[in-house]
């Protein structure tokens, strides 16, 4: 019961940008993931979550087989991503941010809108309220009505982390949830973070701030030009000597 | 004078009904439809063959709409993959293959010289009162579409469509397909404009492949963008200024007799540039619009 990803491989052009990843993240875990700037953590998370094809590898979700699945498919299956950009739907409110997120609607096919309006009234006054009580434990009741692109950096990564929730995942892979965002709030979506993990979500997390990253999660990875080279609870692997070299420049 | 404001009424709404396809297609999902006029032409065609071979016009017309929607599924299957610019150039080769089509299937469309004689609406009714009838069922579809894309607009489906305008690979990490969405959001805008199309036909009663040029795609899109496109009021209120401006500077012609007849055509679609022009630098989001619309 986890994600396990294995020997991935990944070229852009003549360049090997991923070079045999494999990764085991166990069901509930908060796992990080650190590396230099061009090692491929974002790419490895775009081929994990469907948006880049793999050259060779495999991802699995709870040892199901996911990798020639599309991204929405995957999404489904309980795998869902943030971006290090966020891209929140602008000109939505929060609240229909969240709302649009939710899986499985009557409403969003055209049959069941002129159809089945009864459903869809129903439907749509449960989604309400899991967004409602999703915006208060992220603490996004203040701007609930607010067109999502007015918000502020940190703000728009709770949203995503939000709308992520909304499909109630069983791993959710973020990408920099701390780039860009003021030291206040860094602690803060860290809190959130915790307590979701708390309720069983797994988490795989790209973070640049080694700092706020190893005092979040027990157990992180390091990935440098494309490969694994070093992973263990924090102290052990910051301390190594290659994962000094790769950050360092050797220099020490 | 009042048959005249009916005729401009009437055409006016056959805009109305095909801006209402692009305000869906393109204010709330973000698609660059270029090639409406060949699901208009198509909608045309169908309806005035079918009641030139001796079926009711009541037919015609729902056939329009559902011919029209057909290719609707093939074009959003191949091209939804493309990025945005090029879907449009898509639609528009879709519609001039349509237009050259229609030329060119002599045995079936009588090519360039048209089909003459479509049956009229209310043909039974005398003039006036026949007149009447026409304008009262297209403003009752109308009303009805706008009801409908009123009701698409503020439900689920309406909010996805407008988040994939927003942010398409967001959506796709949500676990949604957005080519299904589009495909379908594609197939209602051109039912609409299939049956504008069999209005249009049984209206003028005569059709030629020369009426289905690009430019009726641009008056539609003229008609959204002076409104307002992510507004379905702006659907309106664009579609009845085009024509204000079109056929009000019939009237210019009078007060500058030193235009000749065939320039002063050009100068019509002139002033309709020019005013598009201006509505773009001061009022970017059209009439209806407010302040930070899509």
């Amino acid at each position: 019961m986890s994600l396990d990803i294995a020997n991935i491989t990944k070229n852009f052009g003549g360049m090997r940008v991923l070079d045999g990843v494999s990764l085991s993240v166990p069901t509930g875990s908060l796992f990080g993931l650190i590396g230099p700037n061009g090692a491929g953590k974002s790419t490895l998370f775009a081929a994990i979550s469907g948006f880049q094809k793999q050259e060779t590898g495999e991802v699995r979700l709870d040892g199901t087989r996911i990798d020639a699945l599309t991204p929405h498919a995957r999404a489904r299956a309980g795998l869902v991503r943030t971006f290090q950009v966020p891209r929140e739907f602008g000109h939505l409110t929060v609240r229909e941010n969240l709302c649009a997120a939710a899986p499985n609607q009557t409403g969003e096919s055209l049959l069941g809108l002129f159809f089945r309006p009864a459903r869809v009234a129903r439907e749509e006054a449960e989604i309400a309220a899991e967004a409602e009580e999703i915006m208060q434990r992220l603490r996004l009741t203040q701007v609930a009505d607010q067109p999502a692109r007015l918000l502020s950096g940190g703000q728009k990564k709770l949203l995503e982390l939000g709308r992520a929730l909304m499909l109630k995942p069983r791993f959710i892979l973020l990408d920099e949830p701390f780039a860009g965002v003021n030291p206040v709030l860094i602690a803060e979506i860290a809190e959130r973070i915790r307590d979701l993990n708390a309720t069983g979500i797994g988490f795989l997390i790209i973070e640049h701030d080694l700092e706020a990253l190893t005092r979040l999660t027990p157990y992180i990875a390091v990935l440098d030009r494309g490969r694994i080279i070093a992973e263990g609870a924090p102290d052990a692997v910051l301390a190594d000597v290659q994962v000094r070299e790769a950050y360092l420049g050797g220099a020490v | 004078m009042s048959a005249y404001l009916i005729a401009i009424t009437i055409l006016t709404l056959i805009y109305v009904l095909l801006a209402l396809g692009l305000t869906l297609q393109f204010g709330l999902t973000g698609l660059i439809n270029f090639g409406h006029v060949g699901f208009f032409a198509i909608g045309a065609y169908t309806s005035a063959l079918l009641t030139l071979n001796g079926w009711p016009v009541g037919v015609g017309i729902v056939a329009a709409a559902v011919a029209a929607m057909l290719p609707a599924l093939p074009i959003g299957y191949i091209s939804l993959r493309l990025r945005d610019d090029y879907f449009a150039i898509v639609t528009l080769a879709f519609s001039e293959v349509v237009r050259i089509v229609v030329t060119n299937a002599r045995e079936w469309t009588s090519g360039t010289q048209g089909l003459p004689g479509i049956a009229r609406l209310y043909a039974s009714l005398n003039g006036a009162a026949s007149e009447w009838a026409v304008l009262g069922t297209i403003l009752a579809v109308t009303l009805l579409a706008i009801w409908m894309i009123t009701r698409i607009a503020r439900s689920p489906f309406g909010r996805l469509i407008q988040a994939i305008r927003d942010n398409e690979v967001a959506v796709k990490a949500l676990g949604k397909d957005p080519a299904w969405f589009k495909i379908q959001v594609l197939a209602v805008g051109a039912a609409l404009a299939g049956i504008a199309g069999a209005f249009y036909a049984h209206y003028i009663t005569y059709i030629v492949p020369d009426q289905f040029v690009p430019l009726v795609t641009f008056y539609a899109w003229m008609a959204i963008t002076l409104g307002g496109a992510s507004r379905i009021s702006g659907a309106v209120v664009g579609s009845a200024i085009l024509m204000v401006l079109l056929e009000g500077s019939r009237f210019v012609h009078d007060f500058l007799p030193m235009i000749s007849d065939s320039a002063m055509a050009s100068v019509r679609i002139g002033v309709v540039g020019l005013l598009l022009i201006l509505c773009i630098v001061w009022r970017p989001q059209g009439l209806t619009g407010k302040r930070g619309d899509a």
